[in-house]
């Protein structure tokens, strides 16, 4: 454990992703096999299962810290991270430990078979042996989550550099539902034969946003251009008479959507295909709101399901016939997989994602402007030449969003953020006005620069005219340009609308509040553009 | 002693203000005569028409502040304006750093500007006094903020230094320039490599090695220096210049700050610093409760910091805590207090 938490306070002290590569490919050399193991588990999000909830592990530590629940609760949004609330406010250790980390961790899985005064007795003896820094670890192993700046990437250049081995061969074995008790070190990374693990997906291919349009790309005639849908991203697999569907986020999320799991029915065996689920009523995507309450259910009750039906827009076939087809020119995966899809049923949950046929960089442009008629977010371009790449790689796919719609917006109320940024006021509720009144209708967080979170954390501080807990109502005299992807009806929020991805694009110091946006201005937005 | 509230304070748009001896202390806005804890800039502000501050506090006010009607007081020493009676009393924040007792017609109030608690090589050690109102920051009003011993931060940023200067790399170190930057000067092993600094730091060094505060031998950064004869120095600066142009001249480096957030992992991340380093010239949590406790006050006027928490806790535990709006801003990683000018 000791080992572990030092790697940790080394790749979270650094901001060099040299340091930090040399730091993990030094504990892949040599720390015990199964401690490596359980490390790229925790970096790639697996973690042990719960074994206790985090409400007794805040009772217990503000039982051991001597102070009030509710002292801890205030105290964890400023600090950010519940196992650092934790490790802090426990008074200095009294014993010592030896134990490694994956002891740790059988010892935490013991635990679930433990009764609660055992479960808590052995908690606090554990906290009790340990060093904050340890504390820090050993919390995030009860609460799950180990977010500290190691990407995907970053962690599979360290394998390689550890063991000699190639990236994107690294990078797929590392895909998948394997944990670290259904595998071993040999199996996982160094295996030849690798286990035929029938659900395992590819690394997916992501994209660069384009900055100032394409013109720097070369020839139109080198690339193909498709909508942007704005649904989540997923893969699906058809092998071995089954089917699977991962999120980008590598979740299988198979169960959530019933109307794609009888895919591997109607597609070839040994298939894979990358595309987007979209609600989506037969002539278009339905607005993102309506896929929203899809994927927060586990189960789907069947009023929804009619309600809101998911298909796969599908763009880029990976596998065929049970070959990888990544390094293949994007133009001849594309010919293969409309060839595939053509001989679908009708009524099967899967079409092609349509090519935008252009002429010249000029026309495509025109061709964007419409993208929000279509429910889209703007185009992407892909070289036809281009292979799948594993991850994000500069040059052969990018994104080229839509502006976002802008509204110009008075501050009315600020709160401190917390964890990176817990000395500033970050969270702001802004409003238009209805008449004389000010109705609130988005909060933003984002787009101001360090510096002009600073300026206005000043301003709030000497401009606060009521308090309600620890949001602070300011004088309204500030307006900020707030831009957003979208608008959609709401009934849940006063102003009746509600925006998608809302961020603060400018402080607009030269606009007098009297001048700011009004309701029936983002009224006829929504018509418009809802 | 019978006590009758005579409100010997009240707290007004310029600032605190003494009814009973027409004085304000650290205001905020313009006034005739004001009383002033220390010399940060959120504290002591240009534009009064006299100025009480200690002997020691002085010189700095004086450089920062300019030509300014400026009396001096020594710890401890009473002086009578109009009906109030004033001392001032060892705050242990920044050198010269004062609390300021006040007492009309039996009450008595402290206000403590800024304070700290533990002791440190520049301060004179914080006292606490007694007194029936006591006004009290609360930066780091919070239980997760404890601060280690420091020695043991000492020997961190000495370890830290000697592995750059090993690797012919500079040591960035971020410490705001009046108070902190000294203090951390003071724990440096001065044979490990040379240390620069910028010219805020090196102009509060010169005042306070005027009044007779020893400091380790300091070599300030001109435009002439030649980083490549320096390599393995530590540099330190206020926080704002080292992201800008100023610290690009020293590279390779690694960048570190020194401030009490530095506590907290995600204040740090959001430096992109590579190292932070927990020292602080404000009190920690069990600090704040032990000097409250200590001035055996029941009327706890909260003024800066994690205030509704602090106050709801302060209630909890039997005060009569409440919250007072000003403009104090305590401890800051950027400088709004106005370090970065001075």
């Amino acid at each position: 454990m000791k080992r572990f938490a030092a790697l940790f306070a080394t790749l979270d002290q650094t901001t060099r992703t040299n340091t930090k590569v040399t730091a993990l490919a030094d504990y892949f050399r040599d720390a015990p096999e199964a401690d490596r193991l359980w490390t790229i588990a925790l970096f790639s999000g697996r973690r042990p299962k719960r074994a206790i909830t985090t409400t007794r592990l805040r009772e217990w530590a503000a039982e051991r810290a001597g102070i009030p629940l509710w002292l801890f609760e205030e105290s964890y949004p400023i600090v950010g991270d519940l196992a650092e609330t934790i490790a802090l406010v426990l008074p200095a250790p009294g014993t010592t430990h030896d134990a490694s980390l994956s002891t740790w961790i059988d010892r935490l899985r013991t635990l679930k078979e433990a009764d609660e005064a055992a479960r808590k007795t052995r908690i606090l003896a554990a906290w009790d042996a340990m060093d904050p820094l340890e504390r820090l670890v050993f919390n995030k192993l009860l609460t799950g989550g180990f977010r500290i700046g190691i990407s995907r990437k970053l962690m599979t250049r360290a394998l390689a550099q550890a063991t000699g081995r190639d990236e994107a061969e690294l990078a797929h074995r590392l895909m998948g539902d394997w944990t670290p008790d259904s595998t071993t070190w040999t199996d996982l990374i160094e295996s030849f034969d690798q286990a035929d693990d029938l659900s395992r997906p590819y690394p997916f291919c992501l994209a660069y946003g384009i900055e100032d349009g394409p013109k720097g790309l070369g020839p139109p005639e080198d690339w193909l251009a498709e909508w942007k849908w704005d649904g989540i991203r997923g893969q699906v697999i058809a092998r071995g008479r089954q089917c699977f569907i991962w999120s980008r986020g590598e979740e299988l999320m198979t169960d959530r959507f019933p109307e794609l799991a009888g895919l591997h029915e109607v597609l070839p065996d040994g298939t894979v295909l990358d595309g987007e689920l979209l609600a989506h009523d037969g002539d278009g995507p339905l607005p993102f709101a309506a896929l929203q309450k899809r994927i927060t259910r586990k189960t789907v009750p069947k009023k929804l399901l009619t309600e809101a039906p998911v298909i796969l827009m599908a763009y880029d076939l990976l596998e065929e016939a049970g070959q990888d087809l990544r390094a293949t020119p994007f133009a001849e995966r594309r010919a293969r997989l409309d060839a595939m899809l053509d001989t679908l049923p009708e009524d099967a949950p899967l079409r092609p994602s349509q090519l935008v046929p252009f002429e010249s960089w000029d026309s495509l442009a025109s061709i964007r402007t419409t993208a929000r008629r279509h429910r889209t977010e703007g185009l992407m371009l892909k070289r036809r030449s281009g292979p799948y790449h594993a991850g994000r790689k500069k040059g052969d796919w990018w994104k080229w969003k839509l502006d976002p719609l802008t509204i110009d917006a008075v501050m009315i109320y600020a709160q401190q953020g917390h964890g990176r940024r817990a000395n500033l006021f970050t969270d702001f509720t802004f409003a238009v006005w209805d008449g004389n009144a000010l109705v609130p209708f988005t909060k933003a967080y984002s787009g101001l620069t360090d510096a002009e979170f600073r300026q206005i954390t000043n301003w709030v501080r000497r401009n606060t005219t009521e308090r309600f807990g620890p949001v602070r109502q300011v004088r309204p005299e500030h307006v900020f340009e707030i831009a957003f992807e979208g608008i959609e009806a709401s009934p849940r929020h006063k102003s009746g609308v509600a925006l998608r991805f809302p961020r603060m694009a400018r402080w607009r110091h030269d606009k007098p509040v009297a001048e700011a946006n009004t309701l029936s201005d983002l009224r006829t937005m929504l018509e418009q553009y809802g | 002693m019978v006590y009758h509230p005579v409100m010997a304070l009240t707290f007004t748009p310029e600032g605190i203000y003494c009814p009973a001896g027409d004085f304000h202390i650290d205001p905020w806005r313009p006034v005739a005569r004001a009383l002033i804890t220390h010399g940060h800039a959120d504290h002591a502000r240009d534009g009064h028409g006299a100025y009480l501050a200690t002997d020691l506090a002085a010189p700095v006010m004086r450089h920062r502040l300019g030509e300014i009607s400026l009396d001096a007081i020594r710890y401890g020493e009473t002086r009578r304006i109009g009906d109030a009676t004033v001392s001032f009393h060892p705050a242990g924040h920044v050198p010269g750093s004062a609390q300021i007792r006040v007492e009309v017609g039996g009450e008595v109030w402290v206000v403590s500007g800024d304070y700290k608690l533990e002791a440190d090589a520049l301060s004179t050690p914080f006292e606490p006094v007694r007194c029936h109102h006591f006004v009290t920051e609360c930066t780091f009003g919070l239980p997760v903020f404890d601060w280690p011993a420091e020695a043991e931060v000492a020997a961190e940023i000495n370890a830290w230094w000697a592995e750059n200067a090993a690797q012919g790399r500079f040591s960035l170190l971020g410490a705001y320039a009046l108070g902190k930057a000294q203090r951390v000067l003071s724990l440096l092993d001065p044979e490990i490599a040379p240390i620069l600094t910028h010219g805020a730091v090196e102009k509060t060094n010169d005042v306070l090695r005027g009044q007779g505060i020893a400091l380790p031998y300091t070599e300030y950064v001109t435009p002439d220096l030649d980083p490549k004869q320096r390599r393995g120095a530590l540099v330190l600066a206020p926080p704002g210049a080292l992201s800008g142009t100023w610290a690009r001249r020293f590279r390779p480096a690694s960048t570190g700050f020194a401030s009490g957030w530095m506590r907290l992992r995600g204040v740090r991340r959001r430096r992109a610093a590579d190292r932070g380093f927990v020292i602080s010239d404000h009190t920690d949590w069990a600090g704040l409760n032990r000097a409250i406790a200590e001035t055996g006050a029941n009327h706890i006027h909260v003024t800066h910091g994690y205030t509704s928490i602090f106050a709801r806790w302060l209630a909890e535990q039997g005060y009569d805590a409440d919250i007072v709006q000003t403009e104090f801003t305590g401890e800051t990683l950027d400088g709004e207090t106005g370090e970065e000018e001075a």
